[in-house]
């Protein structure tokens, strides 16, 4: 998915391909006067024009998503088995069905234009309605045989393949919850009713008009019902959940005082002795709601829990005789023969019986080049081919192929052991509180026994930790909002927290310090004359080797009036062809006759008649601008890197971490997990930046982890945060903001603590009047919002983070 | 007196109305998707084929 930038200097006549911006190679197809970068876009452009859909590239500029992968005609066949397309059905009537797809693809209001236009590409499709932030369709279409298939087939054509995954048949999608939103939304409606009825009890009513008094008293009570029974459920569970486990959670002393405060008001009612607090009790209980939905703003297009089986395709094709079936994962059993087509996803640990391998694994372990395999070699899980059609044999069941094995070892919870700052905060707080109380009712019992109450009382109603708890919870919110204007998503609020405290960061190497999808060649040697280059050229473009199409692409070349002959490539050692009277090869060492380099791996040897000029090497490609932030990040943090890739990197990576930076190479993932463990026990606080499955267990295992993405449509493992790597460079600065966020907290806090301080002047003298109470919580509430607010934002622009909303950013990824 | 009873319970029963109404729209999923709606009102439906040369 990682797109060129289409607005660089380089861009020519031949430019950029009309439907998703690549930059076209030498030899692209042309249609009218629009140039493609592959024949997939170009098949996209047809159907939408000959459907009069072209408004969908006059919405955006160049909308398309690249479409070169292969396709083959059979990959949506386990869609025909009824219980798989069960999945997707939602429901379904006599002459309708209701399907949903996810299409992770879906990113700009021209997506949205052509996806709902679908019952103009095919008849059988009724209507489709696009959830953008979940990135869903429903699609209502007639019912026929074989219709999940082709919905989904028309959805690829139009390059949006739905994303199924072996998690759409073991896990049942979680359902939004809306309980938060609904209690906030009521007790927002009986805070504001219950402050219009206690005006005439704040400004004095005539005794005389003691009916309406009774009556607006009365009215009050009967509205805080629903705060008290429905809006603060919340704050009982987790009070009640904490002690079950034995521990005091913040939330508790927020219970305790509205429980106190709802029953000192109702006896005021019932005993004619005063108005109760009802309005503080539902301000209270409204705002503090109010903060807790802004903290909880959760990224419903994100999923923090994946594990490997939304990795891992839901049905693979098995080998029957002559014929192929679509069989679903989890009956897939040793023994059976899969047929795996280029670009699908190895299910299951097996060896190889047909065709040639070469796996890309970088995602699994870290391998930056894909890994030729040959017959009879064992290949393992999670691998993507990257080469043609091979065909393998099943040796274990899908469960207990190593990959999935990794994700059972580690499954452990261990994040919501350590508890905020402010939990250790508030227990203080509690216990100032219960000591005043304490006071306040001795002085009482000494003086005047029947105030004792309601001064005791009253001095919970004021001094609740609520004004802590939401200086904490707003400026949480706050923060997970810049944080998210900026790509990087977190999980939790809590995770703020652990990246105020990292003192140790690891990265792991391919996909997150480099580019993964992206490795670009250097050559070494004698220079070559333009025709070699294109002989060179040609003679790449005709293999299938990963390194051959690297090679091609480097190159990129017209490869119009180039006549290659006798063309041949010997599996694992090259390819060879004739040039007029020149026999060229490219390949190993061996194949090629060139002198061999000690310590390369990838590597493509040239021989022209046997002479070697020189040879071509995969690089990695770091991130652009990756030095300026890891310089600012060395002098303050230790770092580490793992990498799965061999130690060819070496070099590269010392001069860009320094030299107290710690190196590993060729690490297994629990390798890197173990590594993890052992700086925690050193006293570490390990933040861990990976990409892949192979960092799936490190991250889970880190005090923080953070998956890096190229876009939020990949696959990332389960993890505390999701960045964008383009969001990379702002590292520093988002942890500097962990630990400004806490600096803002406190300070909130100590704000609020002077209204409190006024509030209990009042309380423990024993004349808190509703008035006086009325007007301290929403003044403490206000300037502690005020506060977090704009510090905050502040700290944020300071620190060169986006603070503005942008949402045309949101719908234009990629301007 | 009566007419403050009176107002009382109208103004009770109009913000009842928008209490409904949110909670309605609550569970019918309007906060949920805030983008598509909004781009959606601005697709023309009837566009002749091989208009945008």
């Amino acid at each position: 998915m990682d797109k060129q930038p289409s607005s660089a200097g380089v861009r020519k006549e031949t430019g950029t391909c009309y439907h998703c911006g690549t930059i076209c190679p030498a030899a692209a197809p042309v249609l009218e006067d629009k140039f493609f970068c592959c024949e997939g876009c170009k098949t996209v452009y047809t159907i939408l024009k000959g459907n009069g859909l072209c408004r969908y590239y006059d919405l955006n500029q160049q909308p398309g998503l690249r479409q070169d992968k292969p396709e083959f005609p059979g990959r949506f066949g386990f869609l025909d088995q009824p219980e798989i397309a069960a999945r997707f059905i939602r429901f379904e009537s006599e002459d309708t069905l209701h399907l949903e797809f996810y299409l992770p693809q879906m990113h700009c209001n021209s997506c949205l234009y052509l996806l709902e236009k679908l019952p103009q590409l095919d008849d059988s499709v009724l209507s489709c309605t696009v959830h953008f932030t979940r990135k869903e369709v429903s699609i209502v279409c007639k019912r026929r045989k074989g219709q999940v298939r082709r919905v989904a087939e028309l959805l690829t054509h139009i390059g949006y393949e739905p994303y199924i995954s072996l998690s759409d048949l073991t896990n049942k999608r979680p359902g939004v919850d809306k309980s938060l939103r609904m209690q906030l939304g009521v007790a927002g409606f009986c805070f504001s009713n219950i402050m219009l009825m206690s005006f005439p009890e704040y400004f004095g009513i005539d005794s005389m008009e003691q009916t309406l008094q009774l009556f607006f008293r009365w009215f009050n009570l009967v509205l805080a019902i629903p705060v008290v029974f429905y809006s603060a459920i919340p704050f009982y569970r987790s009070t009640v959940k904490s002690l079950r486990a034995g521990f005091l959670h913040i939330d508790a002393p927020i219970a305790l005082a509205i429980v106190i405060t709802f029953t000192r008001s109702v006896y005021e009612v019932f005993s004619h002795t005063g108005a109760g607090y009802f309005d503080s009790l539902s301000g209270i209980v409204f705002f503090m709601l109010l903060g807790r939905v802004l903290q909880d703003k959760s990224f419903r297009q994100l999923s923090f829990e994946r594990d490997y089986t939304s990795y891992f395709p839901i049905a693979v094709n098995v080998k029957k005789g002559e014929t192929e079936d679509a069989v679903a994962l989890p009956d897939l059993k040793p023994g059976d023969t899969v047929v795996i087509r280029a670009g699908e996803i190895i299910p299951a640990d097996g060896i190889l019986t047909s065709g040639e391998g070469f796996i890309d694994y970088a995602f699994v372990t870290g391998e930056s080049m894909p890994v030729h395999r040959q017959m009879g070699e064992l290949l393992y899980a999670g691998g993507r081919q990257s080469g043609g059609k091979i065909e393998m044999l099943i040796m274990k069941e899908v469960v207990q192929s190593y990959l999935a094995s990794l994700w059972n070892k580690t499954g452990t919870a261990k994040k919501d052991t350590n508890l905020s700052f402010v939990h250790a905060l508030s227990k203080y707080f509690t216990w100032i509180v219960l000591a005043i109380a304490m006071l306040t009712a001795a002085y009482w019992e000494m003086h005047d026994v029947s105030r004792l109450w309601q001064a005791v009382t009253a001095v919970f109603i004021v001094a609740c930790p609520c004004a802590l708890l939401l200086a904490n919870s707003f400026t949480n919110g706050n923060i997970l909002g810049i944080l998210s204007r900026n790509d990087c998503y977190l999980r939790n609020a809590g995770v703020i927290e652990s990246l105020s405290g990292v003192t140790h960061i690891v990265f792991d190497k391919t996909g997150t310090l480099t580019r993964a999808s992206d490795t670009s060649l250097k050559y070494t040697g004698a220079p070559l004359p333009e025709k070699q280059l294109d002989t060179i050229a040609a003679l790449a473009s005709g293999s299938g080797h990963p390194l051959s199409l690297a090679l091609a692409r480097h190159l990129n070349r017209p490869l119009e009036g180039i006549t290659l002959r006798g063309v041949k490539e010997f599996a694992g050692k090259g390819i060879e062809g004739y040039a007029g009277d020149e026999i060229v090869r490219i390949g190993n060492a061996a194949f090629t006759g060139a002198r061999p380099i000690a310590g390369l791996k990838q590597c493509i040897y040239l021989s022209f008649d046997g002479i070697s000029p020189g040879y071509f090497t995969a690089q990695n490609r770091y991130r652009d601008g990756i030095e300026q932030w890891l310089n600012k990040l060395k002098g303050k943090y230790k770092l580490s890197v793992l990498s799965g890739d061999n130690a060819a990197e070496r070099h590269a990576l010392n001069s860009l971490l320094g030299r107290g930076c710690t190196l590993y190479f060729d690490q297994k993932p629990e390798d890197k997990r173990d590594y993890i463990r052992f700086l925690q026990d050193r006293g570490e606080k390990v933040l861990m930046i990976g990409d892949g499955l192979n960092d799936a267990a490190a991250l889970e295992a880190a005090d923080a982890g953070i998956a890096v993405s190229e876009d939020h449509n990949n696959f990332t493992p389960a993890s505390d945060g999701i960045m964008q790597a383009r969001s990379l460079p702002l590292l520093p600065a988002i942890l500097k903001l962990g630990m400004v966020n806490k600096r803002i907290v406190m300070a909130s806090f100590i704000l609020s603590l002077v209204y409190n301080i006024a509030g209990l002047f009042f309380a423990v003298r024993g004349v808190l009047s509703p008035m006086v109470a009325a007007i301290l919580m929403p003044a403490s509430t206000l300037s502690i919002f005020l506060v977090t607010f704009g510090a905050s934002r502040y700290a944020s622009k300071r620190l060169g983070l986006t603070v503005s909303r942008r949402n045309a950013d949101e719908n234009h990824p990629r301007t | 007196m009566a007419v403050i009873l009176l107002l009382l319970a109208a103004s009770i029963s109009v913000a009842a109305v928008f209490l409904i109404a949110f909670i309605w729209a609550m569970k019918d999923g309007q906060f949920e998707d805030d983008i598509s709606p909004a781009s959606r009102i601005l697709f023309d439906d009837n566009q002749k084929p091989n208009s945008q040369e």
